[in-house]
């Protein structure tokens, strides 16, 4: 039994942690595109979708904690995950841009922040993905 | 249970409280830089060859970066209208581009030429008039401004053959240009004598004006 708290207690707070990293991308991507009124491009919208429900999924599945919720953030982050890779992709001319679906308003190569040479927005989303890709795993580990 | 509720409020408070104050500071710091430029870099704001409407003793430069096709752009204009009869002799309009539509490139060269033969203003209200039709969302017709300007009494043929000069396009480019410079990414914006308003809208365009004419 106390095992078994144990583990929810883990859950808990991986779960908590990843509500915290999906707010914060949510609001850090409100930041550029509202206040610094940088444009977002077709990829950066579909990553958005994929991220912003995730503060609520997130939040609905630590109170209490419910294991359920990696079921229901998983696709959501994978796939997330799946278009932040093909975008850095394009972003870093791994892949050429001419197959890229964006080819009216801004392109998903418009280069807006470069922090330290190598953090951009790009960059910062699959860096995301990827921290709640491996903690949604490493959840699944431990609780199931 | 209870310290978790706690924890993700104070959490999810101190997120919105810091979104915020980086609101706020960057706000702050983009009006100052751009003021700094404004002293250094008169002539980004305005070119010697933008179109300029008002008194050359007037107080305040007017910047306005548009947009014939954009919304916003028209349904500002009376408004700014207004404020030039409000302050007659003290606000001179300068008239940049900021293209961020389909056709509006067209309708920016269609407008420069008009101001070979004097039609200047006239052609930049007519376009506004008309663009809900012409530039409309599902169907534009950048066209249909052929049928118009016969209206105001312009030489079409002229318009036609004018647009296409290569100082039309050069001066499209360099506005283009300053508008990057200047983060310019929406139209309509302003800038009162080179400030940027604190926020979009006309009540805050007002202010500004009403700020730089108090002392």
């Amino acid at each position: 039994m106390k095992a078994n708290g144990d583990r929810a207690n883990i859950g808990w707070a991986l779960i908590f942690t990843c509500w915290l990293l999906a707010s914060i991308a949510t609001l850090g991507s409100l930041f550029f595109s509202e206040i610094m009124n940088f444009s977002s491009c077709v990829l950066c919208w579909y990553q958005r979708i994929c991220m912003y429900p995730l503060v609520l999924i997130f939040l609905s599945g630590i109170f209490p904690f419910d294991k359920k919720v990696l079921r229901f953030s998983f696709p959501l982050v994978f796939v997330g995950w799946m278009i932040a890779v093909y975008h850095n992709l394009l972003y870093y001319k791994i892949l050429p841009e001419s197959i890229a679906p964006c080819s009216q308003g801004v392109s998903c190569t418009t280069v807006y922040i470069e922090w330290f040479g190598f953090i951009t927005i790009p960059f910062l989303s699959l860096a995301v993905f990827s921290f709640l890709l491996i903690l949604l795993t490493i959840t699944y580990r431990k609780v199931d | 249970m209870k310290n978790r509720k706690i924890l993700v409020l104070f959490s999810a408070f101190t997120l919105i409280f810091l979104f915020f104050i980086s609101v706020k500071l960057y706000k702050k710091y983009e009006i100052k830089r751009l003021g700094f430029l404004a002293k250094e870099n008169f002539s980004t704001f305005v070119r010697n060859y933008s179109p300029k409407l008002g008194s050359d003793h007037a107080k305040i430069y007017l910047i306005e970066f548009l947009d014939p096709e954009c919304e916003s752009c028209r349904d500002f204009y009376p408004y700014i209208k207004q404020l030039m009869s409000e302050h007659e002799g003290k606000i001179k309009l300068v008239v940049r581009y900021a293209p961020l539509h389909e056709n509006s490139k067209f309708a920016v060269k269609i407008l420069e030429a008009s101001r070979n033969q004097n039609k200047y203003w006239e052609t930049l209200e007519l376009l506004f008039r008309y663009q809900p039709i012409w530039g409309s969302h599902h169907n534009p017709r950048p066209d249909l401004i052929w049928a118009y300007l016969p209206e105001i009494g312009v030489d079409v043929e002229k318009i036609k053959k004018d647009m296409n000069s290569s100082q039309i396009e050069l001066l499209i480019e360099q506005d283009i240009n300053d508008a990057n410079e200047l983060g310019v990414k929406k139209t309509p914006t302003f800038f009162v004598n080179g400030t940027p308003l604190k926020q979009f809208g006309f009540q805050y365009l007002q202010d500004a004006i009403e700020y730089e004419l108090r002392d």
